[in-house]
């Protein structure tokens, strides 16, 4: 079945309806599964202490906060080229949920640094760029709330996306690209991971949790959106059929 | 569970991240909730998506 198939809202929604459970179900595994080894199973760090149990949220959310960004991209290429019409409802829904991650990796990052670093926050490339990252988030909301219509809002707000899309890179690379406070990358690199599988694997397991968590909140907001599109529409119409009937109504007696 | 001497920064890292991910839970069940009620409150004026469906249905029967 190719993805045009759900461009039909209602299709899309029964869809929703036999998934969503399945990916409730493994999200709360998920998290059970990556909590409890996290506060019961995983060392503490020689030099961290048990302050590494923060990088079991801070990671994940960062890698969330970026993954939402390159879902709304290419949401919003599919609203620009190849003007889907769940697109925009994708990337509109996208966002809320994205500004809340790259929060939780701003704050949990903030909390890992004063007793690590010294210091709560630090101007450097990695965390500035992120704090832009959630600027553009903001915005983006803030621009869809100004546009009564969802169309001509999805189109600009598309464009905007994209522009923005140009921070991915630089907050990917920021710490190779600079000399930064931050750490360089130790997981995705080309060499391999540099962590132990000891703290990899219950760091691999709470990505999949929020991972699946952004899938929940992703689909159970789209389906907000298009029945919210639905309620305007069927107000519209109904303010459309009524206008003629009160014009004539608001004529007669002038006659 | 020892948490060590930054336990308060620990706790209060993952006391954020809860109180995020059940506000984000919350905004999207009341979004839910007050869509669904839009749409019955339309339903009750006789307002419906079959409704406007056989307008556009009636209009293309005149044209």
């Amino acid at each position: 079945m190719a993805i045009w198939d759900y461009a039909n809202p209602t299709r899309f929604l029964r869809l929703v309806q036999i998934i969503l459970p399945w990916l409730i179900g493994l999200c709360v595994i998920a998290f059970a599964v990556g909590l409890y080894m996290t506060f019961y199973t995983t060392p503490d760090d020689y030099q961290q202490g048990a302050t590494v149990k923060i990088m079991y949220i801070h990671v994940p959310a960062a890698w969330l906060a970026m993954m939402c960004y390159s879902v709304m991209t290419i949401s919003s290429l599919g609203t620009l080229v190849w003007k889907h019409p769940l697109a925009d409802v994708s990337a509109k829904a996208a966002a809320p949920i994205g500004a809340a991650f790259t929060f939780m990796s701003l704050v949990t990052g903030s909390l890992w640094g004063k007793p690590m670093w010294g210091t709560y926050w630090v101007w450097d490339a990695r965390l500035t760029s992120v704090l832009v990252l959630f600027i553009m988030y903001l915005g983006l909301i803030a621009l869809w709330r100004t546009m009564e219509d969802p169309i001509k809002a999805g189109k600009a707000a598309a464009i905007l996306t994209l522009v923005g899309a140009l921070n991915l890179p630089i907050i990917k690379f920021s710490v190779e690209w600079w000399n930064t406070l931050h750490q360089p990358a130790s997981v995705m690199r080309m060499d391999g991971p540099t962590i132990d599988a000891s703290m990899l694997i219950p760091l691999f397991v709470m990505a999949v949790a929020f991972t699946l968590l952004f899938f929940v909140l992703h689909l159970m907001a789209m389906r907000n959106e298009i029945l919210r599109r639905r309620v305007r529409a069927m107000r519209l119409k109904a303010a459309a059929t009524a206008r003629p009937a009160t014009v004539t109504a608001t004529a007669q007696p002038a006659e | 569970m020892d948490l060590g001497t930054h336990a308060g920064f620990i706790i209060a890292s993952y006391a954020v991240c809860l109180a995020v991910v059940f506000g984000l839970i919350l905004w999207v069940v009341i979004d839910r909730k007050r869509q669904e009620a839009d749409l019955e409150e339309l339903a009750d004026q006789g307002i419906t998506r079959a409704a406007t469906a056989g307008d556009k249905a009636s209009k293309a029967a005149k044209a």
